[in-house]
């Protein structure tokens, strides 16, 4: 167990480093960084003193070691536009950003597993048709068209819900329902697999023969036992929202790191832009990690063993 | 053979429909998708401007929405068939590479893949994107470069499988170089699978292109994707709805259709997921 935990320890670690390695290649993908920072129309002059000030023009290794140093204090860099440190201007957005993954988490939870299960037990039913039908839809719908739709429906005909912005829990709705769906649908497959998998085993047919009825069967053994996979793709699902959120935020005026994504790359902000997508993969990395734990705690079979 | 269900034949014959119209956009579109008219600006679907029909309407610059709807489809098709193709060529190949030679090449390529996946694959997108600028051709490259690994990961399993098969050894024994033996021998046993993959990529590229251009890092204006219609509509979209509700509607039933054709290709290729 100690064996098996240290082990995943040990791969979140070079994933880590590998994002951290990514991240900082594609930043010089275009060749100078500097370029990505200056203000358009910036004389060359300007743009020389900046690649000294950020040390730009040092090697490439020095520059690498110097970021990751960095990096392990926490220290992001300055805002070159709004002159303060990146750090804090992704914090302060970061809460909104996790409600709202959140709210979304709940929707496909709450949908996706209660329709899996259904489709797994009525299998070859009317039932089971109509959910694949909805589950497809949520699979195949552009978050940014279903967000619109949404906001056309709830906001501006009904008027029910707020159409953008930050308004107290009602504003949490739609975002949520438009970010879920994919997430739902993932879930509903995922549980389905798991039900129908557990359904096949042979406790179940001995659990019949004692008399338990389906829904017992299922109830008390079956899902018990399904958990196990949707919990692993649930941890990978946060990852795959809080990314998702980069467009669902535009489209709602939802002041999270998704939308303060977009605009420093309007605002040619990139120190901003790294730092996000740093945060959300080492999140990412994460959960997966935690995904592996729990899978461990939950199954006997690694927990006794390894 | 089994014979395609009815339902399977509506899905077929809407993909075929997609990928003529966007082949003959120049020939189908009423008008000039780039030509802006102020007379006919933000008018609903159905209105007559001097005698001719504005079948979905127009946008705010006064062009028909109909004509930008079928260039858009040209724009999805080409830009996921082209950053497909390109994913899958350079994912099948190292995959195939890391499958054959095993030890240190295989532990390199697979670190790589994990650690390419740990990044949410829009998030790299957009960053790369941001990066090297928008445009067509980064677009491909882009959305081509990010996602190999799903295809390396396939490539990988299957080369390792196929690699010690009789037949494989027995070419290597009559000197078949392994350029040889991986491309005429092993590709062609661990086609089906790639495919599959391809296809449920085909479906998320269609979404990462109109998604890109949504943000306004894909397809540039004024050249029109579903993308960047939707986004200059969306601040319309309480006077001027079918800018929203149109070019969405295309490209929901586009990925609906490629991921019901994806499924099926799977069940084909792999009678043991069926259903899944």
């Amino acid at each position: 167990m100690t064996r098996h935990i240290a082990g995943r320890f040990g791969q979140a670690v070079v994933a880590t480093l590998g994002v951290l390695t990514i991240v900082f290649f594609i930043m010089r993908l275009s060749g100078d960084p500097t370029l990505l920072l200056v203000p358009e129309g910036a004389t060359a002059e300007q743009i020389a003193q900046l690649r000294h000030a950020l040390g730009f023009d040092r090697p490439l290794l020095v520059q690498y070691g110097a970021y990751l140093l960095d990096l392990l204090r926490l220290d992001l860099g300055d805002s070159l536009v709004q002159r303060t440190p990146v750090f804090g201007l992704v914090a302060e957005r970061i809460p909104y950003t996790v409600a709202l993954a959140t709210g979304a988490l709940l929707v496909a939870l709450g949908i996706g597993i209660p329709a899996g299960v259904m489709m797994a037990v009525w299998r070859g039913g009317l039932i089971e048709r109509a959910l694949a039908g909805f589950v497809l839809a949520g699979q195949s719908l552009p978050t940014f068209w279903s967000g619109i739709l949404l906001i056309l429906l709830f906001g501006v005909t009904l008027g029910w819900l707020p159409t953008s912005g930050v308004d107290g829990i009602a504003s949490l709705v739609m975002p949520s329902v438009a970010l879920g769906a994919l997430t739902m649908s993932t879930f509903a497959r995922m549980t389905r697999i798991a039900v129908l998998d557990e359904l096949s085993r042979d406790y179940v047919n001995a659990a019949r023969a004692r008399g338990l009825s389906r829904a017992a069967v299922v109830a008390r053994h079956v899902l018990r036992n399904a958990a196990i996979p949707v919990v692993t793709v649930a941890a990978l699902e946060v990852g795959n929202l809080l990314a998702g959120a980069v467009i669902v935020e535009t489209v709602f005026a939802w002041p999270g790191i998704g939308q303060l994504a977009i605009q420093s790359i309007q605002a040619r902000d990139f120190l901003i832009v790294q730092a996000i997508v740093l945060f959300v993969s080492v999140v990412y990395v994460g959960m997966n990690l935690l995904a592996d734990l729990a899978y461990a705690l939950i199954d006997p079979r690694i927990r006794m063993g390894g | 053979m089994k014979r395609i269900s009815p339902g399977m034949a509506v899905i077929l014959s809407l993909l075929a429909i997609f990928a003529l119209a966007a082949a003959a956009a120049p020939l189908l579109s009423p008008f000039d998708p780039l030509r802006q008219s102020l007379l006919m600006r933000l008018r609903p679907p159905g209105a007559m401007v001097s005698g001719k029909l504005l079948l979905l309407g127009s946008d705010d610059l006064g062009r028909d929405l109909l004509s930008r709807i079928l260039y858009g489809a040209r724009a999805s098709l080409l830009v996921a068939a082209l950053s497909v193709s390109v994913s899958l060529v350079v994912g099948t190949l190292l995959g195939m590479l890391a499958g054959w030679f095993r030890g240190w090449t295989a532990i390199l390529v697979m670190r790589l893949v994990d650690t390419m996946l740990s990044i949410p694959a829009i998030l790299l997108a957009v960053i790369t994107v941001a990066v090297l600028g928008p445009g067509f051709l980064n677009l491909v490259l882009v959305l081509g470069l990010t996602r190999w690994p799903r295809y390396t990961r396939v490539a990988y399993a299957q080369t390792l499988q196929v690699a010690t098969l009789p037949y494989i050894r027995a070419a290597e024994m009559a000197g078949c170089g392994p350029l040889r033996l991986l491309l005429r021998h092993v590709l062609p046993n661990i086609a089906g699978p790639l495919v599959v993959v391809a296809t449920s990529e085909f479906g998320l590229m269609i979404l990462f292109e109109a998604g890109l251009s949504f943000l306004g890092l894909g397809i540039q204006p004024p050249y029109p994707s579903w993308g960047s219609i939707m986004s200059a509509g969306r601040q319309y979209v309480a006077r001027a709805w079918w800018l929203t509700v149109f070019p969405g509607m295309c490209l929901f039933v586009l990925v609906l259709c490629v991921n019901v054709f994806g499924d099926w290709l799977r069940d084909r290729v792999d009678p043991r997921a069926q259903g899944r």
